[in-house]
């Protein structure tokens, strides 16, 4: 098998003396699959195994006022019908584990249900198809509640609430704001000294991830007071303590084994089937299989959230953008899941792998009656960068440049700074370029295949801002962060702290706007670098973005080490 | 439930068992005989992971009910390699990188079986229509279709290598 390594680029950085990185090596679990005896989870095989299914919601959004499960109970091969009442611990979020967001999810909904497909009760039967027959005579009595399917619909005032832990339909970050923030610069007063402002709308789907194996586990019973957990979870060690917390149960008597995955690609790790298959299996003291049918996978099984995007750049005339302002929304379905985390991600990723001086965003993390939406491959991240990289060509459109030539123009370098504070390395945005042109036949200047992302960055271009606009916009009083009563106090509190301070903050001096040195562009005279003005210090820093003092040397803001940060030295 | 008794061959042995009202022959491959190389991927005859041959040809075992191979002569993926030894398919799949997680490589192999058993020289284009029912979500179908054609230079039709 062949395999292209493109040695020219970054060539002094490589080292050439690795035994395996870069030649390709054979999978260890290989011949297992090409025999067929790979073990994945439905290949455990136990006397008496019991089959659940689920009974759904056929409604968007809906009150239970009652569930009457007594004739599919006495339907011979029914061994159980679970209802929310019969779960230790009925109510989780999946990153509650790591003290982020408030337990939202009911494992089975015994009050209402905010989405079509949501479940409420669980039949333990012999075989597959008595449940499937059981839970056609599960009557429950339901009051059709609105709904809403639409993110900003979702945030107008008197939109149905759809979730109990978030009536405003909007996760609260940091127990502070009703949405994530970042700030970097002045955006406002960039886009007004800009040749032109460029908006666009873009819309992503939800996407189903699709694998060829659907979603399940196994749970038996182990003689050693223990259960033992045979899972396609993609996530063993969060799906083992998602379950302990569920079925208040001492993780210690969980015994998880999985590791074979039939495809994943994020879709499995919301870990609802491992604590619904033990459940099944405590109460009937039988083993117990719950797995998706691919219906379910395609109409239950979280996907790939949907997100809108709303942008509007400043950009000069030589196809310099000097702005890039966000509004995103973040469709989380009914639930948190992981949509919460992946606005962080996609936050971070903000502008794109560019270099722009002045960055908005404000990104919303809303719940709609929709599926609830998880991981999937590079999830907060692919959506939001389909949106810049449309808006890309759009500029491009716009001023009239050729779009390969706007991407490298304003492509971030080794040494700049990014708008999350970080310093950019390991850049490779404008060498992406130069193979994409080549590849594709794509005509480009020489200016283009001079650029290198080693060259033209850092200095100026790699100091933070001189001042960065903040506010309080979005504040939420008695906000909460987490599921545990200590961390939310401390949040109150600083939360109240700080709106004082921006009380009393006086109000900030109209600062200089921040330009930096850039790359010539290639048709353009060579713009001169206006000089970055030694600004008198802008108001004392009160918001949840605000500079510290930085000392007079570089500074240097990155709070995480990075583990490819040793590659370029 | 009514018990129908099925007897047919699997990969050359005898095997008896009793089918369901209404059982598939991959639930019956499966949990009746313990051959688990057949995978459940839709149960509706969409994505091909549960292909068996019965009597050389292709077939969906979850669309095939468990009665109707009785008599018949049916072969998985565990039957591919002998002894020690695997099946050149199988050994393509593996220096081609055809796999990565694996759910529907026993699937492909035996569509790609049944393919060379009757033109043990197929085109490229006879390749990819005889994978066509056959989804792959992970690995993409190049390194397949390149195993494949790579199993028909080296004599893959011939039984077990």
């Amino acid at each position: 098998m062949s395999v292209e390594f493109r040695k020219d680029l970054f060539a002094d950085e490589r080292d050439d003396d690795l035994n395996e990185i870069g030649k390709p090596t054979q999978r260890q679990d290989m011949l297992g699959h090409v025999t067929g005896r790979s073990p994945f989870y439905d290949d455990h095989l136990f006397e008496g195994l019991l089959h659940m299914r689920c009974v759904r919601s056929p409604h968007h959004h809906a009150r239970i006022r009652s569930i009457d499960t007594s004739e599919a109970e006495r339907l011979p091969g029914v061994k159980k019908v679970i209802v929310g009442s019969d779960v230790p611990n009925n109510l989780n979020a999946l990153l509650s584990l790591l003290d982020f967001g408030l337990d939202d999810e009911p494992l089975l909904s015994d009050k209402k249900v905010s989405y079509k497909g949501e479940p409420v009760a669980a039949i333990v039967a012999d075989s597959e198809r008595i449940a499937r027959d059981a839970v056609a005579k599960v009557r429950v009595d339901w009051e059709v509640l609105p709904h809403v399917l639409d993110v900003e619909e979702a945030i107008k005032p008197g939109a149905p609430s759809v979730n109990g832990a978030y009536p405003a339909n909007k996760f609260i970050y940091h127990g502070k704001y009703d949405h994530q923030k970042l700030r970097y610069g002045d955006v406002d007063a960039a886009l007004r000294q800009a040749d032109h402002v460029i908006e666009g709308r873009y819309q992503m789907s939800p996407i189903e991830q699709a694998p060829m194996e659907t979603c399940g586990a196994i749970a038996a019973p182990e003689t050693n007071d223990r259960f033992v957990c045979y899972t396609a979870t993609q996530g063993l060690f969060f799906s083992l303590g998602t379950a302990a917390k569920l079925l208040d149960l001492s993780s210690a008597r969980l015994h998880f084994i999985g590791g074979t995955v039939g495809g994943g690609f994020g879709g499995k790790v919301d870990s609802l089937h491992e604590p619904l298959a033990i459940l099944g299996c405590m109460l009937t003291g039988k083993p117990c299989k719950y797995m998706f049918d691919r219906e379910d996978e395609m109409q239950v099984g979280a996907p790939r959230g949907a997100e809108r995007w709303y942008i509007t750049d400043g950009v000069m005339n030589d196809g310099h953008i000097v702005a890039r302002k966000f509004i995103g929304y973040f469709d989380a379905g009914a639930y948190t899941r992981l949509s919460s985390y992946a606005i962080i991600k996609g936050a971070g990723h903000l502008p794109g792998p560019y270099t722009i001086p002045n960055v908005y965003a404000d990104i919303y993390c809303v719940y709609t009656n929709r599926t609830p939406a998880t991981a999937m491959r590079g999830f907060g991240i692919t959506g939001v960068d389909f949106a810049i990289e449309n808006h890309m060509d759009k500029v491009a459109n716009t001023v009239g440049i050729d779009p390969i030539e706007l991407r490298i123009l304003n492509a971030y370098r080794d040494g700049d700074m990014k708008a999350h504070r970080r310093e950019a390395k390991n850049t490779a945005l404008i060498e992406c370029c130069q193979v994409a042109a080549e590849k594709s036949g794509w005509q480009t200047s020489d200016w283009v295949k001079q650029q290198s992302s080693l060259s033209g960055g850092g200095g100026e271009r790699g100091q933070l801002p001189t001042h960065t606009a903040t506010d309080q916009h979005g504040f939420v009083q008695d906000g909460q962060s987490g599921s545990y009563g200590g961390g939310s106090k401390r949040q109150e509190k600083s939360a109240y702290a700080e709106t004082a301070a921006a009380r009393a903050a006086p109000p900030a001096a109209a600062p200089p706007l921040r330009s930096m040195p850039v790359a010539q562009p290639p048709t353009q005279p060579a713009r001169t670098p206006e000089p970055v003005q030694s600004a008198p210090a802008p108001a004392p820093a009160t918001g949840p973005t605000a500079e510290p003092p930085q000392p007079q040397t570089r500074r240097s803001p990155a709070r995480f080490s990075s583990i490819s940060g040793l590659r370029r030295r | 439930m009514a018990q129908k008794p099925v007897q047919f061959t699997l990969n050359g042995e005898d095997k008896a068992a009793f089918a369901s009202d209404g059982q598939n022959l991959l639930d019956m491959l499966r949990r009746g005989v313990g051959d688990l190389s057949p995978k459940y991927g839709c149960g509706q005859g969409a994505c091909g992971a549960c292909t068996v041959l019965i009597d050389g040809e292709p077939c969906l075992s979850c669309l095939t009910l468990a009665e109707t191979v009785d008599g018949k002569d049916v072969a998985t993926t565990s039957g591919l390699s002998s002894g020690s030894g695997i099946h050149p398919l199988q050994d393509a799949f593996m220096r081609n990188f055809a796999a990565q997680c694996g759910y529907c490589t026993p699937g492909m192999l035996m569509a790609a079986k049944a393919l060379l058993d009757r033109n043990p020289q197929p085109s490229r284009d006879d390749v990819v229509e005889a994978i066509s029912g056959n989804l792959c979500r992970c690995t993409g179908y190049e390194p397949i279709i390149n195993a494949v054609l790579e199993a028909s230079r080296s004599g893959a039709s011939q039984p077990n290598g």
